[in-house]
């Protein structure tokens, strides 16, 4: 923008009184935040990378443990969270609309896009809440947790037998009768236990998607808050929408993030 | 009331302007849906159509620095700063990704070795 259109004096613009970013306080500071946060989500997504790599052999693959979608039955892999993805996508969309409008002093622009932002956010939350709750209560036939601590799968409703993760045959008959007896059946996930393999996916999954969509709340929160000022003409009485760019820069990088999480979690 | 003169730095622009940035929104917004609508597509398909497992993998990550690159410098308007601002964010995080990558080559090697029990249970 700027840049383009300005010629530079490298010596003059380091000289004071002037931003030599060409950008204002408060835009720099957003930046400088969302930096210092991209650095936390990093390394949450390679502790997460670790910890898988090390327990390949008993991690669930997230595709068979996300498979519901509303109003549907049977199993649908990646569908519900492809749904997620589009509606961050789409409330991405609306947001650099809004400051777009904002740009052009448009009003109207700025409270129709930004509306449309705070819905899709809720949406959002709304939508990761409905898939906490289907991981932690599990499925209806739930899983086996032998005496020695490993999760292994019913091999059907009777629950007479089982498989082991990593190993091709299932254990019948008495074998696995002496061993059911020992084991405690287990049903969904928490932060202890987890039907779908090691605890520690669900560990994962908990603080990950749950530090993301804690974002993703904040965003809505400070979103409205931004909104009600826009409402409230505040901006226009300022002469520039600038706050309007400055939450767009925070809710595009909670999509960014998602993007990542997106990719890590449900993906690879 | 502007303590830190962001009026002189606010960005503006005139409608015919405003219609050529609605249209780059419009046109990154398609290239977003195109990519994650593949990304999803392969990750259901590609057991049946005998791609390994690798080059999948690979795929999902490119296609995702992909997206991360139009969400940054489009939406997140990176691309229209100067270009100090530019390295004064991408420099940082270009840095931790290098010292990550060497971690993950230098250091992962006895991860195997490490006793994780206690969390494993």
């Amino acid at each position: 923008m700027s840049a383009s259109t300005e010629t530079l004096d490298n010596k003059k613009i380091w000289g004071g009184n002037t931003s030599p970013f060409g950008i204002s306080y408060g835009k720099m500071m957003m930046w400088f935040f969302l930096v210092s946060d991209a650095f936390t989500f990093t390394g949450f997504l390679v502790a997460y990378g670790y910890m898988r790599h090390r327990f390949e052999e008993v991690w669930p693959v997230a595709e068979n443990v996300f498979t519901h979608f509303p109003f549907m039955h049977g199993d649908h892999p990646l569908l519900y969270v492809a749904l997620m993805t589009f509606i961050l996508i789409m409330s991405s969309v609306t947001m650099v609309l809004a400051v777009e409008a904002g740009q052009r002093m448009k009003r109207d622009g700025v409270i129709l896009w930004m509306a449309l932002t705070i819905v899709g956010g809720l949406i959002f939350v709304g939508s990761q809440a409905w898939e906490w709750g289907h991981f932690i209560h599990g499925t209806e036939l739930g899983a086996l947790q032998l005496a020695d601590g490993t999760i292994v799968q019913w091999v059907d409703e009777a629950k007479n037998a089982f498989m082991i993760p990593g190993v091709a045959d299932a254990v019948t008959g008495s074998e696995a009768a002496a061993m059911i007896a020992q084991g405690t059946e287990i049903y969904g996930a928490n932060l202890t236990v987890n039907e779908y393999g090691v605890p520690l996916f669900a560990d994962f999954f908990f603080f990950i998607t749950g530090f993301h969509g804690f974002h993703v709340f904040s965003g809505v929160v400070i979103n409205f808050i931004i909104f009600v000022n826009v409402l409230k003409g505040t901006y226009e009485k300022r002469g520039h929408y600038e706050m309007v760019e400055k939450v767009g820069l925070y809710w595009h990088f909670v999509d960014l993030v998602w993007v990542f999480v997106f990719t890590f979690f449900y993906l690879v | 009331m502007d303590f830190d003169r962001t009026a002189e730095y606010a960005h503006k622009h005139s409608e015919e302007e405003g219609k050529k940035v609605r249209k780059m929104i419009w046109i990154i917004f398609w290239v977003l849906l195109a990519v994650t609508t593949a990304e999803v597509t392969l990750g259901l398909v590609w057991q049946d159509m005998g791609i390994s497992w690798g080059l999948v993998k690979w795929t999902f990550i490119i296609l995702t620095l992909v997206k991360a690159y139009y969400i940054v410098m489009s939406y997140m308007h990176l691309g229209g700063e100067r270009k100090n601002f530019k390295m004064v964010v991408a420099i940082p995080f270009i840095l931790f990704a290098i010292y990550l990558i060497f971690i993950l080559l230098k250091e992962s090697t006895f991860l195997h070795a490490i006793d994780f029990s206690p969390l494993a249970d």
